[in-house]
C-alpha cells in the first residue's frame, strides 16, 4: 500500500469570534398545556379521595382481606397457567400453519379462524356445558364421567388457554417469518436439523419480535380472568363480587379488585422490560457484549 | 499437505449428467464436473446461469431431478441400501450437509450470536462436543481468519468483509472435506474484498478442497487448479485458468470474459 499524499489542510477563514449570547429555544405554550393537565389530575384525585361516597375505609378493610389475596393468587395461576398454554399451543400451530404440507396448514389456519371467530364468553360456557353433551370422555380404553372432568378450573383453563393459543399462533407466525430465511439456510448447511433450527436459531430471534405483543395478550389475559365469573371460579373478582352482593359495597369492592389489577399489570409491564432486553441481544448497534466493552474499557484485546 | 498424500484416486467430488428444473425451466441441463482432493475449483458465468442452483444441489439444499453427484464416496441424496439405493431421510441429509462447508453471498450469520458463539454452534448443536474443545478450536479459527480481537462481536458490530471471514470459520468449524463458496464477496465493498479472498487462499494453500462461484478473476487465475464456465445451464468451457481465462475458445466465454474486464 502506498502511504496517502499528505494534503495541505486549508487554512480557516478568520472570523472575527462571535461574543452574541446564545439563547436557548422557549417552549411556552407545552409549559401551559402541562400545567393545565396537572390542575386536571390533581382537581380529580381530591374529588376521588374527598368523595366519601366512595367508602375509602371500606376499600382498606378488604385491599388486604383473606378471601382477595385468595383470589388474587387464583388470578395470578390462572394467568399463568391459561398463557403457558396458549403460548405452548400457540407455537405448535404457528409451525403447523407454516408447514409445507396443505393438509396440516389448513388445520391451524381453522384452529385460529374458530377460536379466533367466537367469543371468549361462548367458548367458556360451552366447555363448562361440556358434559350436557358428552357425559362421558373416553380415551383408548378408560374413559371418566365429565361432570367430574370439568370442573370451573378445566373449563376455565381450557376455554382461556385455547383462545388465547390461537392469538399467540400468529404472534409467533409473525415473529418466525421475521427471521431472515438465510440464517435458517446457513444452520441447515451447518449440519441442523428443522427442529434444531427452529429452537436455535429460529424462535431465539423471532423472540424479539413475540415478546412485546405476547406482553399485551398477558395483561389482556389477566383482565380476561375476570370472565370466568360467569362458570363460578373463585378468582379475584368474582370472590369481589361475591362479597359486594352479600354486603351491598359495591364500589369499594370493585376499586379493591381494580388496584390489584393495576398493580400486577405494573409488575408485567417491568417484567416485559427485561425479558425485551434479553431477546434484543445483538440487535442494538450501541450494546457490545458485556464482555466485549469489559475488555475494551480496560484496553487488553481479547485472547 | 498434500492432495494426493492420502494415496485416493478417488475424486472428491464428482457429478454426471446433472439436470434440474423449476417448474417447467429446465436450469441445469446436463453438467458434468470432478475435483480432485484438495483441488480449487472456480466457477464462473453470468448471473442466472445456474451456479448457485448447482452449489445448492451438492448441499441437498435443492433436490435435482436427473443425473449423479458424489462427494467423497458417498451419492448425493441417496444411501446404498443392500444392492439397491435408498433416499435419505432428513437426519441422513443433515449428517451429510455436516462434512460439507458453505459460505453465502449474503453472510448468514445467526444475529443473536457473537462470533465466537456463531462459530461454536455447529460443532456444539450438530455433533455434541464437548463445549471447552469446540471453544478452544473456535478461537483458533477466529484467529486463522484474522478476527481474534472480534471474538465477542455480534455479527452487527461487524464489517462485511469481517462477517464473512465469521461465516468461513463457522463453516470450517465442523470440519468440512469440501467447501462450496457462492459468490463469498460479491456483497462486499471493494476494500473489503481482499481480507476474505486472502483467506480464502490460505484455505486453498492448506489443501481444502474447494468449489468457488465468482466473478474475481485474478482470485481464479492465481488460486483455482481449474475453472468451468458455465452459462445458460450447461458448462460451456473448462481447464487450468490459463487457457480458459487467457486463451478462450468458445465465443460466449470470450464474451463474459470481455465483460467482466471492462
Ligand atoms: N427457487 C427458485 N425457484 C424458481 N426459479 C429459481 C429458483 N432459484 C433459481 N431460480 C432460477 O434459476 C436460474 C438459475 O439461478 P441461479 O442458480 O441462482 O443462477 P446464478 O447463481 O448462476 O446466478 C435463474 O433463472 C433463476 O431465476
Ligand atoms: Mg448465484
Amino acid at each position: 500500500m502506498t502511504s496517502a499524499p499528505v494534503t495541505e489542510t486549508p487554512a480557516r477563514p478568520a472570523f472575527a469570534r462571535d461574543a452574541r449570547v446564545v439563547l436557548s429555544t422557549r417552549h411556552p405554550a407545552r409549559w401551559a398545556m402541562a400545567a393545565v393537565v396537572l390542575l386536571v389530575v390533581a382537581g380529580g384525585i381530591t374529588q376521588v379521595i374527598g368523595n366519601e361516597r366512595f367508602q375509602w375505609d371500606v376499600v382498606g378493610d378488604y385491599l388486604f382481606a383473606q378471601p382477595i389475596l385468595q383470589g388474587v393468587a387464583r388470578t395470578l395461576m390462572l394467568t399463568a397457567a391459561a398463557m403457558a398454554i396458549g403460548v405452548g399451543l400457540g407455537v405448535v400451530i404457528a409451525v403447523l400453519r407454516l408447514s409445507p404440507n396443505p393438509i396440516l396448514s389448513s388445520a391451524a389456519w381453522t384452529y385460529s379462524w374458530f377460536f379466533r371467530g367466537t367469543p371468549l364468553l361462548v367458548q367458556l360456557l360451552f366447555w363448562y356445558f361440556l358434559a350436557a353433551l358428552y357425559p362421558t370422555i373416553g380415551f383408548g380404553g378408560a374413559s371418566w364421567s365429565a361432570n367430574e372432568l370439568i370442573s370451573p378450573l378445566t373449563a376455565a383453563l381450557l376455554g382461556l388457554g385455547l383462545n388465547e393459543a390461537a392469538y399467540m399462533s400468529e404472534i409467533v407466525r409473525s415473529g418466525i417469518l421475521s427471521v431472515p430465511p438465510g440464517q435458517a439456510e446457513a444452520a441447515s448447511a451447518v449440519g441442523m436439523r428443522r427442529s434444531q433450527v427452529m429452537r436455535r436459531v429460529v424462535l431465539p430471534q423471532a423472540m424479539r419480535v413475540i415478546i412485546p405483543p405476547t406482553g399485551n395478550e398477558t395483561i389482556g389475559m389477566l383482565k380476561h380472568t375476570a370472565l370466568v365469573l360467569v362458570i363460578g371460579y373463585t378468582e379475584l373478582m368474582t370472590t369481589a363480587s361475591n362479597i359486594y352482593s352479600r354486603t351491598y359495597q359495591t364500589i369499594p369492592l370493585l376499586i379493591v379488585a381494580a388496584l390489584w389489577y393495576l398493580a400486577i399489570s405494573a409488575v408485567l409491564s417491568v417484567g416485559q422490560y427485561f425479558i425485551e432486553r434479553h431477546f434484543g441481544r445483538g440487535f442494538s448497534h450501541h450494546r457490545v457484549s458485556r464482555r466485549a466493552s469489559r475488555a475494551a474499557r480496560k484496553g487488553e484485546a481479547v485472547a | 499437505m498434500s492432495a494426493v498424500a492420502d494415496g485416493s484416486q478417488e475424486p472428491m467430488f464428482q457429478a454426471w449428467d446433472v439436470h434440474k428444473s423449476f417448474g417447467h425451466v429446465e436450469v441445469l441441463k446436463g453438467i458434468d464436473m470432478s475435483v480432485a482432493r484438495g483441488e480449487v475449483v472456480c466457477l464462473l458465468g453470468p448471473s442466472g446461469s445456474g451456479k448457485s442452483t448447482f452449489l445448492r444441489c451438492i448441499n441437498h439444499l435443492e433436490k435435482f431431478d436427473r443425473g449423479e453427484m458424489w462427494v467423497g464416496g458417498d451419492r448425493v441424496g441417496y444411501r446404498p441400501h443392500g444392492d439397491k439405493l435408498k433416499e435419505l431421510n432428513e437426519r441422513e441429509v443433515a449428517v451429510r450437509r455436516s462434512g460439507i462447508g458453505m459460505v453465502f453471498q449474503g453472510f448468514n450469520l445467526f444475529a443473536h450470536r457473537t462470533a465466537l458463539e456463531n462459530v461454536m454452534e455447529g460443532p456444539m448443536v450438530v455433533r455434541r462436543e464437548k463445549r471447552s474443545i469446540v471453544e478452544r478450536r473456535a478461537r483458533a479459527l477466529l484467529d486463522r481468519v484474522g478476527l481474534a480481537d472480534r471474538v465477542d462481536n455480534y455479527p452487527s458490530q461487524l464489517s462485511g468483509g469481517q462477517q464473512q471471514r465469521v461465516a468461513i470459520a463457522r463453516a470450517l468449524a465442523m470440519q468440512p472435506d469440501l467447501m462450496l463458496f457462492d459468490e463469498p464477496t460479491s456483497a462486499l465493498d471493494p476494500e473489503l474484498v481482499g481480507d476474505v479472498l486472502a483467506v480464502m487462499r490460505q484455505l486453498a494453500d492448506d489443501g481444502m478442497t474447494m468449489i468457488v462461484v465468482t466473478h474475481e478473476l485474478g482470485f481464479a487465475r492465481e488460486v483455482a487448479d481449474r475453472v468451468y464456465f458455465m452459462d445458460g445451464g450447461v458448462v460451456v468451457e473448462s481447464g487450468p485458468p490459463a487457457e480458459v481465462l487467457e486463451r478462450p475458445r468458445e465465443a460466449r466465454t470470450q464474451a463474459f470474459l470481455s465483460k467482466v474486464l471492462a
